[in-house]
C-alpha cells in the first residue's frame, strides 16, 4: 500500500499545485480529469499506451552501466537510463503519446502544445502525425533561433509552428500563448502540456505517463545489481523526466533522490533557471509552485544554455518534495554541464542533451563522495544531437575552423 | 462601505433606466502620475465604476492590446504597491468606485492579508482575479471579506449551468459575464446564443450582470447591455487612452445612456 499519495482530490501537492486558470478553461480541466481517470481505469487504454510505448517509442530503454565514465571518476558505478534512445530522442514522447491517445479518446481532433528546446514540440508533432491529429506548436522566437532544425522537423511532421515574440521569446512565453490559444479553441482542442506543470490534472497526468522511466529503472537496477541504487539523479526544467524517474522511488527512503536545476552563469549572477534554489512560491501557468520572480510578483526570465531548462517555474510536486525534504535539489552551471557533456561523449560515445548533461555533471560531483560498492542512476533524458551547434559556439569549433 | 459604494453606483444608473458602463484602464500605462486625471475624466464622462488593471508579466487571459499596455506600464516600473499608494493619495477626490483587475501572483507576492488591508486603505471596492476559479478562491475570500472588498466572479460561455449558478450566488458587486471564448480584445461580432446566455444569467443572479471581453463599439454597448445591466469595455478604452482619443471614449460611455439613440453603423 502506498503511503505517498499525491496529489489530493483538488490537485494539491501539500500546499502547492491546484487549478489557477480562467473560468473559461475550468470545464475543460474538469473534463480532462474525468476522462483521464476513466481512461486509466480502462485496461484497453492502458494496453494501448503500453503497445505504443513498446512498438513505437522503443521501450523499454536500456539501463546502461557506463563503465568507462565510472572508471574515469574512480568512485561508484554510474548507470545511465537511456531515454535518449526513445523515438524522437528524448523522454518527451512518453507523455506526448499518452496524452495524444487521451485526446483521441476524448473525441478531440486538434492539439496545441508549447515547446522550449523543441523536443516536446517534435514529440507532439510526431504523435499527431501518427494519430492524424491537427497540431499547432507555440515556440518562443529566441528558441526558434536556437533550435532551427527542430522547427523544420515539426513542419515536416505536418505541424504548424507559431513564433512567440512576447517577453523573452522562450518557453514561458510559449506556454502563455499556448494557454491563450487553448482558451480560444477549448471546445475542440486538447492542450498537450510538455511537463509536470500547469493546472491539475496536468502535473499528475504527465508524471504518470513519465513514471515508466522510474518503474523500468527500478526493475532493471535490481536485475543488474541485486539492490536499489544509493542515488538517483535527474535534471529539472519543468521537471518531467525527473518526476517520472523519482516517483517510483519516493517510498524507497534509502535511495537519495537528486534534482538538478540549471545554474546558468551561476546562482550569484542572477542569470540562471534554478527555481527551487533561488525562487519563492507563486502562481504561474495555472499552478502554485516555486517561481523566479521579483518582489512585486512579476515573473523574471530564466537563463540557461539549455533551452529545455530555461523555465522560471517548476512542477508543483517538486516544490512539495523540496519542502518535505524527500528530494534534494541543487544546481549545475552552463560550464559544468558543457564539461560533463564532453567527458561522457569522449568516454562512452554517448552525447547527452545539454539538459541531461546537468544531471551527468551532478553525478560527477556525487561520485567524489561515494565508493566503488555504491551505484548512481542518472536519467539521460535526451540525446545531444540537437545541441551540437550550441556546444560548438560555446567551446569553439572543430580543429579545421 | 466599499461594497456599498458599488451597489450605490449601480443603483443610481439603473434607477434612471440607463445601463452601467465600466471602462478598464491599465494602471501606469502612460505613468502613474496621470492616473488621477484619467479616473476623473472617466468619472466626469459618466462611467459607473473604473476597472483598474494591474500589469503582470504573464497575462494569459489578455489579448495583444492589454498585454502591450501592461508591458508599457511595467517598463515604467509600476507595481501593485505603487498603484495602491497612488489610489490612496487621491481617494478623497473621487466618488467613482474602483475595482482592481489583477492576476493572482502579484497579490500572492504582496501577501494576501496585507494586500486586502492596503486595498481598504486605498479605497478599492472590489477585485477581479481572472486566474482564480471557484475551486481556489478560499486563498483570498476570508481576507477580502474582513476588509469589505467585493470579489467579482467571472462567468464564462463554457461554464455549465450548475457552475453558473454557483458563480451567480457567490459573486459580490456584480457578475462579470465573459462574452467570448477567448482572451480580451476587440471582436467584430459575438456568437448568436450570447443574448440568451446573458438573459439567463440575469435570471439567476441577484447582483447586476455586466458583459465584457471584446466590447468595442457604441453598437456593441447597446446590443450587449439590452439583456443585462451594462458592459465592461477594456481594450478599446486602453487603446483610445493610449492614442489620447478621448472623444471616442465619451461616445462609448454615452451609448450606455437611455437618452442616447443606437448609432447608425
Amino acid at each position: 500500500m502506498k503511503t505517498y499519495q499525491q496529489p489530493d482530490i483538488q490537485g494539491h501537492f501539500g500546499s502547492f499545485g491546484g487549478r489557477f486558470v480562467p473560468e473559461t478553461l475550468m470545464p475543460a480541466v474538469l473534463e480532462l480529469e474525468k476522462a483521464y481517470e476513466a481512461a486509466m481505469a480502462d485496461p484497453e487504454f492502458v494496453d494501448q499506451v503500453d503497445y505504443y510505448f513498446k512498438q513505437y517509442v522503443g521501450r523499454e530503454t536500456p539501463l546502461y552501466y557506463a563503465e568507462n565514465f565510472s572508471n574515469q571518476l574512480g568512485g561508484p558505478k554510474i548507470y545511465l537510463k537511456r531515454e535518449d534512445l526513445n523515438h524522437t530522442g528524448a523522454h518527451k514522447i512518453n507523455n506526448a503519446i499518452g496524452q495524444a491517445l487521451l485526446t483521441q479518446r476524448m473525441g478531440k481532433k486538434k492539439v496545441v502544445a508549447e515547446t522550449g528546446a523543441g523536443q516536446h514540440g517534435v514529440a507532439t508533432a510526431t504523435v499527431c502525425a501518427l494519430l492524424g491529429l491537427d497540431c499547432v506548436i507555440f515556440m518562443g522566437k529566441e528558441d526558434i533561433r536556437r533550435q532551427k532544425l527542430n522547427v523544420f522537423r515539426m513542419e515536416l511532421l505536418g505541424a504548424r509552428v507559431e513564433s512567440v515574440d512576447q517577453g523573452s521569446g522562450t518557453l514561458k512565453d510559449a506556454v502563455n500563448e499556448a494557454l491563450r490559444y487553448w482558451v480560444t479553441n477549448v471546445e475542440d482542442t486538447h492542450y498537450i502540456i510538455g511537463s509536470v506543470v500547469g493546472p491539475h490534472p496536468f502535473p499528475k497526468i504527465v508524471r504518470d505517463f513519465q513514471s515508466v522511466i522510474g518503474i523500468e529503472t527500478r526493475k532493471q537496477i535490481i536485475e543488474q545489481e541485486g539492490k536499489l541504487p544509493e542515488a538517483v539523479v535527474a535534471c529539472i526544467g519543468g521537471g518531467s523526466n525527473s518526476m517520472g524517474m523519482f516517483y517510483p522511488f519516493v517510498e524507497d527512503e534509502r535511495v537519495e533522490l537528486h534534482g538538478v536545476e540549471a545554474g546558468g552563469s551561476g546562482i550569484e549572477t542572477g542569470k540562471h533557471a534554478a527555481t527551487l534554489t533561488d525562487g519563492k512560491a507563486g502562481v504561474l501557468h495555472g499552478t502554485l509552485s516555486y517561481l523566479l520572480q521579483d518582489e512585486n510578483g512579476q515573473v523574471t526570465e530564466a537563463h540557461s544554455i539549455s533551452a529545455g531548462l530555461d523555465y522560471p517555474g517548476i512542477g508543483p510536486e517538486h516544490s512539495h518534495l523540496k519542502e518535505t525534504g524527500r528530494v534534494l535539489y541543487d544546481s549545475i552551471t552552463d560550464t559544468e554541464a558543457l564539461e560533463a557533456l564532453q567527458l561522457l561523449t569522449k568516454t562512452e560515445g554517448i552525447m547527452p542533451a545539454l539538459e541531461s548533461a546537468h544531471a551527468v555533471a551532478y553525478s560527477m560531483k556525487l561520485a567524489e563522495k561515494m565508493d566503488a560498492s555504491e551505484t548512481i542512476v542518472v536519467c539521460l533524458s535526451g540525446r545531444g544531437d540537437k545541441d551540437v551547434d550550441t556546444v560548438r559556439s560555446a567551446i569553439g569549433g572543430s580543429s579545421y575552423e | 462601505m466599499s461594497k456599498q459604494l458599488i451597489k450605490q453606483a449601480f443603483q443610481e444608473v439603473l434607477d434612471q433606466g440607463d445601463k452601467a458602463f465600466v471602462p478598464y484602464i491599465m494602471a501606469g500605462d502612460g505613468g502613474l502620475d496621470s492616473l488621477e486625471e484619467k479616473v476623473q475624466f472617466l468619472q466626469e464622462s459618466g462611467a459607473t465604476i473604473v476597472e483598474l488593471g494591474v500589469p503582470f508579466s504573464d497575462p494569459v487571459a489578455d489579448g495583444p492590446t492589454i498585454q502591450e499596455a501592461g508591458i508599457r506600464a511595467l517598463k515604467q516600473g509600476v507595481s501593485l504597491r505603487a498603484i495602491l499608494e497612488k489610489l490612496g493619495q487621491f481617494k478623497e477626490n473621487r466618488s467613482i468606485p474602483i475595482v482592481l483587475m489583477t492576476y493572482l501572483n502579484p497579490i500572492y507576492a504582496y501577501g494576501v492579508a496585507a494586500f486586502a488591508r492596503a486595498c481598504r486603505t486605498a479605497g478599492v471596492s472590489g477585485l477581479i482575479i481572472p486566474d482564480l476559479p471557484l475551486e481556489e478562491e478560499n486563498l483570498v475570500v476570508k481576507e477580502l471579506q474582513a476588509n469589505d472588498i467585493a470579489l467579482i466572479r467571472l462567468a464564462s460561455l463554457t461554464s455549465p449551468p450548475d457552475r453558473l449558478k454557483e458563480l451567480a450566488r457567490r459573486t459580490e458587486g456584480f457578475l462579470y459575464a465573459v462574452t467570448v471564448t477567448g482572451t480580451t480584445g476587440t471582436r467584430a461580432t459575438f456568437q448568436e446564443s450570447l443574448q440568451e446566455h446573458l438573459a439567463s444569467l440575469k435570471n439567476i443572479c441577484q447582483a447586476p450582470v455586466l458583459a465584457g471581453f471584446g466590447v468595442s463599439t457604441p453598437g456593441h454597448v447597446k446590443e450587449l447591455s439590452a439583456n443585462c445591466d451594462g458592459v465592461v469595455v477594456g481594450s478599446k478604452i486602453v487603446d483610445a487612452l493610449h492614442q489620447n482619443n478621448r472623444e471616442e471614449i465619451k461616445t462609448l460611455i454615452a451609448a450606455a445612456s437611455s437618452k442616447e439613440q443606437a448609432p447608425a453603423e
